[in-house]
């Protein structure tokens, strides 16, 4: 293992995160058994007090797991001078068999919390917290997510040996590669922009759509609009936008438009995508409830607030694309 | 249409504006935490933008040295070059130079140090002259025109004069360097006609750099390409080494800050029970009081961290890490003197934050939920 600061800091983070999580189990499963929100026994007080003390403590979880993703690519692209071969963060994840596991894995872990802290906090508006149970049983499902991320993460970072020659992103991102990552990038350029456009056009319609008329129907449907447009914006970003930030036609990498050569622009588009993609993801967690009584006023506000976040984010990210391939030299399409 | 998020965050501000006012109620004891807290953050912080400072410093030095150097090797051991062995390499596509360079080590009695002796072609350096190097210089004394001798290993005293001391802005390479001509060097050390130490290619393209490295040791079984990345890679693991060492030696200073902050967190004094009693009281819910009182996490967390970073960026690049130059600088007789380069860089702020900002919050979630679950008619009574 590299004995790095940000190595350590990730691995603490990870650490901390699944021991809070642990020690919140045996309560969860205390809540699913115990929980009778009419009685106004000791326990069920004692129970509801501590609620409070979870959700804040998974609220903490989850934040840090936004930073530590957001700092677990970052520290991957400063780390690829250690590699040989590597020149940015795909060659640092891809020298060993752990690296885009793990990654993929925190993203999940990302998207899973912000579904979750969507449903924690309509539970927590309604005065009679009707969700709680399923909250808590959901708590436990995330378990195990969080517990495989940490070990990845573990996996991968003890496997780093600084003497392993890696591929750089070229030859991962290439046309001709036979990877889900290679196809991607090998689409050609215009169906890849009517993909980019009209999938993120339809998630930002949708949530636009359910910011202004919330229905259950738009609520679901913006969610899959939204795993759909973040599919279509990685897709994009590997097949053309990357290109057009680059100036160079065959430069497909998702990872080093985060690099300073490059103003940190992958930051630009990055944060509003994944804000975006959450928000959706969290509008349509929140629709199963909608039926419950002392949810039905609640709601409706809370997941059309998400969809507008989601709208501005898919706005904010299409806008930002736009600009970067409009300001961009590249020629790729002739016209 | 719904409104987005105004209400909220007026509530947010509400709440900014009241903790400031109960923090500034209990400036003492708030004083202290923030104190220890920022001290933590400074010694951190130092400790990250030295060893940055000193990566980038490597960097720079290591920009302007051949991209490949090869070495013969006899028995595993670093051996002369002997004549006709550069042309046994031939012509490598790639390859703008090669040269066999001439250097060696001289121990000098008289500081206690080893000099770095290297030859020049004469155009640089006139025979019986030398160039030396500015740590060198103060160590003994020398200024350009003075004479000085030295007594080679053959027990032979050879008389130079210094024709020039070199930059001070080259020290950090030069600091024991002497130039001397090839003609004097072979003379001093009896090096044998036609042999050289080692031999330094440039290379134009950095993507070709192994590919000509592996040519090499083809060719060439019994050489030993050394190649700048290498090095280079090697610099920062050593200082991302040093950095873990200190750092793992730091972690107990983590762990008494965050038992620290966690006592003081959960040490409520009657008054602050009183308060939140009151607030209950008054109609605030359980989850107020602990937006409250991560708000207040957050304002001191804030504070200390731009005491502490701000103090440590002065304690680097002011005073050149006093407390930490020991450990990560390394050591020798001749050590030059070199100022660093200012460099923050955002990797490592967000891995201080980790460090300090997260260990504190995870310890004083539990105080602050204890305090907020208290029932207002028991502090009140």
């Amino acid at each position: 293992m590299l004995f790095q600061p940000a190595i350590i800091a990730l691995l603490m983070a990870a650490g901390v995160a699944v021991l809070m999580l642990t020690a919140a189990a045996p309560f969860a499963v205390q809540v699913i058994l115990r929980w009778d929100i009419r009685s106004g026994s000791e326990q069920q007080l004692a129970l509801e007090r501590r609620t409070y003390l979870f959700s804040t403590l998974l609220s903490f979880v989850f934040v840090i797991q936004l930073a530590a993703l957001l700092l677990f690519v970052f520290n991957a692209d400063r780390l690829s001078g250690m590699f040989v071969g590597a020149m940015c963060a795909v060659g640092t994840l891809n020298v060993n068999d752990y690296g885009f596991p793990s990654l993929i894995s925190q993203m999940g872990v990302f998207f899973l919390a912000a579904m979750w802290l969507a449903i924690n906090h309509v539970d927590t508006r309604a005065p009679d917290y009707p969700l709680v149970r399923i909250k808590y049983g959901l708590l436990l499902l995330l378990l195990p997510v969080l517990v495989l991320s940490f070990w990845l993460e573990l996996q991968y970072f003890l496997g780093l040996k600084a003497n392993v020659i890696t591929s750089c992103c070229g030859s991962l991102f290439s046309g001709d590669a036979k990877t889900i990552a290679g196809e991607a990038s090998g689409m050609e350029a215009q169906p890849a922009i009517f993909l980019f456009y009209s999938g993120l056009t339809a998630a930002t319609g949708l949530a636009l759509w359910h910011w202004r008329r919330g229905s259950r129907r738009s609520g679901y449907l913006l969610a899959a609009a939204s795993a759909a447009g973040f599919v279509a914006a990685i897709i994009g970003v590997l097949s053309f936008i990357s290109l057009y930030i680059y100036e160079h036609p065959h430069h497909h990498c998702p990872f080093c438009i985060l690099k300073p050569e490059y103003d940190y622009q992958g930051y630009w588009l990055y944060l509003p995508l994944f804000t975006a993609t959450a928000a959706g993801l969290g509008a349509g967690a929140l629709q199963p409830f909608a039926r419950v009584r002392s949810l039905a006023s609640v709601i409706p506000g809370v997941s059309a607030r998400l969809a507008g976040i989601s709208a501005l984010g898919y706005s904010l990210f299409i806008a930002i694309a736009t600009y970067f391939v409009l300001a961009s030299k590249l020629i790729l399409i002739e016209h | 249409m719904p409104n987005l998020a105004s209400p909220w965050l007026e509530k947010q501000r509400h709440l900014i504006d009241f903790t400031l006012a109960s923090l500034g109620r209990r400036k003492t004891k708030n004083l202290g935490l923030l104190v220890a807290y920022a001290l933590l953050v400074f010694v951190l912080a130092s400790l990250a933008l030295f060893t940055n400072a000193l990566r980038t410093e490597a960097t720079f030095v290591l920009a302007g040295s051949p991209e490949v150097i090869l070495q013969r090797m006899v028995a595993g051991r670093h051996d002369l070059i002997p004549p006709g062995y550069l042309d046994k390499i031939g012509r490598i596509r790639g390859v703008q130079k090669k040269e066999g360079r001439l250097w060696g080590y001289y121990y000098d009695p008289v500081v206690n140090a080893n000099y770095t002796f290297m030859a020049r072609p004469a155009e640089e350096v006139a025979s019986g002259t030398i160039m030396v190097g500015a740590t060198l210089a103060r160590a003994r004394g020398l200024a350009a025109g003075n004479v000085i001798s030295f007594r080679s290993y053959s027990g032979k005293l050879f008389a130079f004069k210094v024709a020039s001391v070199l930059s001070p802005d080259s020290e950090l390479l030069s600091a024991d360097l002497v130039l001397v001509s090839e003609a004097d060097f072979r003379a001093f050390f009896e090096y044998p006609a036609g042999h050289y130490t080692d031999i330094a290619l440039s290379v134009a393209n950095p993507l070709e750099v192994r590919n000509i490295a592996a040519k090499l040791a083809e060719a060439l079984p019994d050489s030993r390409p050394i190649l700048r990345e290498e090095v280079l890679r090697t610099y920062q693991s050593v200082f991302d080494w040093r950095e873990g060492i200190v750092l793992t030696v730091l972690s107990g200073a983590i762990l008494a800050f965050v038992i620290l902050a966690w006592e003081k967190a959960s040490g409520l004094s009657a008054e602050e029970k009183r308060e939140i009693g009151i607030l209950k009281a008054i109609g605030w819910e359980t989850g107020d009081v602990i937006r409250m009182k991560l708000w207040e996490g957050l304002l001191i967390s804030l504070t200390a961290f731009l005491l502490g970073f701000v103090g440590a960026y002065i304690h680097v690049f002011h005073f050149g890490a006093p407390i930490f130059e020991p450990v990560l600088k390394g050591w020798a007789v001749l050590y030059p003197r070199f100022t660093l380069v200012p460099a923050v860089d955002g990797l490592q702020i967000a891995t201080l934050f980790f460090f300090t900002v997260f260990p504190y919050t995870a310890a004083v979630l539990v105080p602050i939920w204890r305090a907020a679950i208290t029932d207002p008619d028991a502090v009140m009574r």
